[in-house]
């Protein structure tokens, strides 16, 4: 691990002014940052540890619904009494991801902004990936793609400078895609907010640019409206394993029921892109419908469209499909806690 | 001739592992935590440095920066190693180490320089400053395009390559029944907990070694060859050790190059290999492309088998993985042949790797098997029945013991085997798919010489030593109580001491050998210690057995005793205590006997697993594993039992887990992190029911007791297989058995 300096911030405004110089890093549960550090793939010369800044909390809304904030731990805030209540999508996929003592430590905030688990931007050896080393080229294409996107990615073959192939690996931003989640961010300009779907950018042209953050700007909390899910969702993570183990694929999926028919809902797919999948089409497509196969297979179909695979993971586009059709399902049944799928 | 069969000695088994509760306060200190007798101050830090291409030569190494990095002592490169002994080190296996002594690199990770410093920080953040230059050559990596390359083995290890017996082509031309399907297993890293770890000093021409390794004495004399130092001046100290599954039974190049650096600094130098750093230069179990093909009669037996497996080896190394051993000898068939033949790759040097051979044997033929008993429309443990091997057919001699068809009948009851429907698809609970899957068990037993001391201490306490090792297996606690069962004493009473290589000498603890060849070696022992106890005794005019015969006087319950007259005895407390209370010690050692030529030793088990397929995620969960095996003598039921059920989880591992990836064009392995490279956690695995039939093999030893030590991971990846298929009706024949490949089928 390379040197770095190390700062303690008292305040969400000390921390944004000792994060503003060029390459220095938030530190909050560190459960990625560190490893990446120790591998050499992130060498920030300053960390701004911003663990004993007041961001803890889950609070009631004053538009009724929830506002977590950045510091608040996986762990709380799936267990949280709200979250279980009014958001069980969330809480279940929170549960699904890491492991016991990872979600202890990993925050709401750093959750977000986790790294690809791509093998060739983790260790340093290859020597291509456009994320790590911009304009390297993409080791993946040719290389062992099984845990890679086939939506959204950028691919104009393995030596292109603008070709990525890696997906985002949470869980938590799945659910909160799909709830329609908003970040709040502090920054040297002042406060925003920024809607989840806005805040983490597929690779385009320029994939070593991963989140539409500027220099110093704090996650502060980030907002969920008013539940509309609670009774009709399901999260459904495929793995390798059934604990400690990134999604082959997965999916988040909510319903506003009104008796047998879909009034609203909130759909968003894991380990398939860069990003959670959202297309605002295959929700419309579930509204008004009334729940069944033949919908939520239209909706898959909608939700996959123009996907591409390579290799190793073509399978996941049928596999995703499946596994939309059935999370909508569990989802209609209204069993949040689905535990048989 | 045949060794005797009397009884074995009653051995009292202890109730606890021996060093369990040093391991869960921390007192137990394992290879790295070691900070003495040298000051700690004393102590620096190497880091292995490797190579990032897979083939090609080293041309320049730049360490401008790297040596005025702060805290570097050394830095050790192919341009300033000191010219080491060529010649290949000692068994068990010649291993071709790289320590710095040419250009050449075969594979990606292989080792290419050493940074010492005074803290690990600084050895890492000098290591990163190093900048290689490479002259690449393009590397070889794949092997199923190649198998038409594939050539026999210079090395073949254990075993022949090639056997055949009759003529397999007609065994197969009078077959009702032909059964043929190309089954693989993929490369595996052993990965222990505790990642390979030496600390290595100098006191003058004198160099001790606190080392991670299966086998003390293996590191010391390969050291003694490596470094051309005199084998007697070399300690080799190892007290536990946190697993090793194989790849800790050989010296890699770490453990030289950890001296050479304590050499050239003159100080003691750590080196704790990265969690990274244990997928390459420390072993790995080959991947192996097995064609199989099963010629049955109309009532299932077996007419023809063949086996033949082409697996990739390292271009540095040949080593054979076994996977048509099963084949041999695993049930009777007219006829039989089998070849294991490699293609050279450039990756890292190939290695025994938990139940090597057997496991990826049995993984595959089982299948094969549970396939052949489908067409045969027969149970698939009516047709093991059919083709049961009474004596070894591979040698054409007797087992010196086999109950596998009690193993069969008593773990199926336990199952509930009879409740299986032969369709697939049959049984639907939610949304998955269950499955019933059986396949036999198999390892052979061996065992090779060792020796062991023994002491008898003031207040009836007693000490025995070995050289051998723990691997958090029980080797310490089955040595407590072989000493104590020889006198009659509490084993709680007994102080063990091993990993050590001032100890009489034992085998590599691989091969699940140890306690096979071990106990015996302290059977001895004791027998030479009681000899030299009643010698005291009758020599001892205070003694009441005073010039008695010796041949008259037993031990008993710590007592010696007048075999004619059971109340004229004297404890051996009192007898040490009127000798001053000075301790009585005596040497014992133990060989493998001759029946080794005339007899094969074997253990069996059989395994029955239920599964449930989800239908969707088409995710596997192991409900529940039910196996009995048959083992010879049960030495300690905790440690015993606990050994065959981590076999188990290895099996389940094997089955749906373990699977090291190359990648195709530079060929690093591309999941090498425990977060990406899986083996079961908690949540994969249900209920392991494990039984053994606990009959004592005394024709294989006098302790009557087969090794246990690989056997649970056989037969176990095959039942979950065929598991997988009743419940899916989808037959994956490639592992590990992930979703895809189970959606795709």
């Amino acid at each position: 691990m390379k040197t770095f300096a190390y700062e303690r911030a008292t305040s969400p405004g000390s921390a944004v002014q000792s994060a503003s110089s060029r390459g220095a890093k938030f530190l909050a549960g560190g459960t990625n940052l560190v490893d990446l550090m120790k591998y050499k793939v992130e060498e920030p010369p300053k960390l701004v540890d911003i663990n004993h800044l007041d961001l803890a909390q889950v609070a009631k809304a004053q538009d009724g619904g929830v506002r977590i904030g950045a510091l608040v731990r996986n762990s709380d805030l799936a267990d949280h009494a709200l979250i279980k209540t009014d958001y069980p999508l969330l809480s279940q996929a929170l549960l699904s991801g890491a492991s016991p003592q990872l979600r202890n430590m990993a925050t709401t905030g750093g959750n977000v902004l986790q790294r690809t688990r791509c093998y060739y931007f983790t260790d340093v050896a290859f020597p291509s990936c456009n994320k790590r080393v911009p304009g390297s080229g993409c080791a993946a294409i040719k290389g062992y793609n099984r845990i890679h996107a086939i939506l959204g990615q950028t691919d104009h073959g393995a030596a292109s400078g603008e070709t990525c192939i890696a997906t985002h690996p949470s869980d938590m931003c799945v659910a909160m895609a799909a709830l329609g989640a908003t970040l709040e961010v502090e920054g040297p300009k002042g406060k925003r907010t920024i809607p989840f779907a806005d805040f983490h950018k597929l690779p385009g042209k320029t994939p070593w640019i991963e989140t539409s953050l500027g220099t110093g700007e704090l996650i502060t909390n980030i907002s969920l409206p008013v539940a509309k899910f609670a009774r009709n969702s399901h999260y459904l993570k495929i793995r390798d394993r059934n604990s400690y183990a990134f999604a082959l694929l997965s999916v988040a999926a909510g319903l506003e029921m009104d008796g047998g028919t879909v009034r609203s809902a909130g759909l968003a797919l894991g380990g398939v892109a860069l990003k959670p999948w959202r297309q605002l089409d295959a929700e419309k497509a579930l509204a008004g419908k009334q729940a069944g196969q033949e919908t939520f297979q239209q909706a898959a179909e909608i939700l996959l469209h123009g996907a591409s695979g390579y290799e190793h993971n073509t399978f996941k586009i049928e596999m995703a499909k499946q596994a939309v059709v059935r999370a909508l399902t569990l989802a209609s049944q209204g069993r949040p806690e689905g535990a048989s799928a | 001739m045949m060794q005797s069969t009397t009884a074995p000695k009653l051995v009292k088994q202890l109730g606890h592992r021996y060093e369990g509760i040093a391991k869960v306060t921390g007192k137990a200190k394992y290879a790295a935590e070691f900070s003495e007798p040298f000051p700690k101050s004393d102590l620096v830090y190497a880091y292995l440095v490797q190579s990032t291409i897979a083939s090609g030569t080293i041309q320049s190494i730049d360490r401008s920066a790297a040596d005025k990095a702060p805290g570097v002592l050394s830095i050790l490169t192919p341009f300033n190693a000191p010219k080491l002994n060529p010649g290949p080190p000692q068994p068990p296996a010649r291993r071709n180490l790289s320590l710095l002594q040419d250009f050449n690199v075969s594979y990606s990770g292989q080792p290419i320089a050493l940074v010492v410093a005074k803290s690990l920080n600084e050895a890492r953040a000098a290591a990163s400053l190093l900048k290689v230059k490479y002259m690449p050559k393009a590397p070889q990596l794949d092997i199923k395009q190649r198998v038409a390359e594939a050539r026999w083995p210079k090395n073949p290890g254990k075993e022949p390559a090639g056997n055949h017996r009759g003529d397999v082509a007609a065994g197969f031309a009078k077959s009702a029944v032909i059964l043929e399907n190309t089954y693989t297993t993929p490369i595996q890293h052993h990965n222990p907990m505790e990642p390979h770890a030496t600390i290595a000093w100098w006191e003058g021409d004198k160099l001790t070694v606190y080392d991670s390794t299966q086998y003390i004495t293996g590191v010391k004399t390969s050291l003694a060859k490596t470094l051309n130092v005199p084998v007697d001046y070399i300690h080799v100290i190892n007290p536990v050790v946190g697993g090793g599954f194989g790849s800790k039974g050989s010296m890699w190049s770490h453990v030289p190059l950890c001296a050479l650096a304590a050499k050239t600094t003159g100080k003691p130098v750590k080196l704790v290999l990265d969690r990274e750093q244990m997928f390459g230069p420390v072993g790995a179990r080959p991947s192996t492309i097995n064609r199989i093909k099963l010629g049955a009669s109309s009532d299932g037996k077996l007419l023809a088998m063949q086996h033949d497996v082409v697996m990739n080896a390292s271009v540095m190394e040949d080593f054979v993985e076994h996977a048509e051993g099963p084949t041999k000898n695993l049930y009777n068939s007219e006829t039989n042949s089998v070849t294991a033949k490699i293609v050279e790759v450039n990756l890292g040097i190939s290695t025994f790797m938990r139940a090597p051979g057997e496991a990826s044997g049995t993984a595959v033929l089982e299948i094969a098997m549970d396939e052949l008993a489908e067409k045969l429309k027969m149970d698939p443990v009516q047709l093991r029945l059919a083709n049961y091997a009474e004596t070894d057919p591979s040698h054409d001699r007797p087992w010196t013991d086999k109950h596998l068809r009690d193993c069969y009948q008593k773990a199926g009851e336990r199952f509930g085997w009879s409740k299986r429907s032969p369709m697939p698809r049959t049984i639907s609970e939610g949304n998955a798919w269950i499955g019933y899957g059986m396949a036999t068990a198999t390892y052979p037993a061996n065992r090779s010489a060792a020796q062991a001391v023994v002491r008898l201490l003031p207040a009836g306490r007693m000490f025995v030593g070995s050289g051998t090792q723990d691997l958090g297996t029980g080797t310490y606690t089955i040595m407590a109580q072989q000493a104590a069962a020889g006198l009659g004493l509490d084993p709680n009473n007994v102080e063990v001491k091993l990993g050590d290589s001032a100890l009489p000498k034992a085998p590599v603890s691989g091969g699940s050998q140890s306690s096979a060849s071990v106990l015996p070696a302290i059977d001895d022992a004791t027998t030479q210690l009681k000899l030299k106890l009643v010698d005291l005794a009758i020599a001892d005019a205070a003694s009441p057995l005073h010039g008695l015969k010796s041949l008259d006087i037993e031990v008993r319950n710590g007592n010696l005793v007048n075999l004619n007259n059971a109340s004229q005895a004297d404890s051996l407390i009192d007898l040490i205590a009127r000798n001053g209370n000075k301790p009585v010690e005596a040497n014992g050692s133990a060989e493998p006997s001759n029946s080794k030529e005339s007899m094969s030793s074997t253990s069996w088990g059989a395994v029955f697993v239920e599964v449930a397929v989800d239908k969707t995620t088409h995710m596997v969960k192991v409900r529940r594993v039910v196996a009995t095996y048959d083992i010879g003598t049960l030495l300690n039921r905790k440690t015993g039992l606990n050994q065959l059920m981590g076999g188990v989880v290895w099996g389940v591992s094997f089955a749906l887990h373990e699977d090291s990836k190359v990648d195709p064009v530079y060929g690093r392995i591309a999941n090498e992190s425990l977060a990406e490279y899986h083996v079961p956690v908690n949540a994969d695995i249900g209920t392991i029911d494990v039984t053994v039939l606990d009959i004592p093999d005394l024709k294989f030893n006098p302790v009557g007791s087969r090794g246990i030590g690989e056997i649970g991971i056989t037969g176990t990846a095959a039942a979950v297989a065929n598991a997988i298929y009743n419940a899916t009706g989808k037959r994956i024949r490639e592992y590990p058995i992930t979703p895809d490949k189970i959606m795709l089928a």
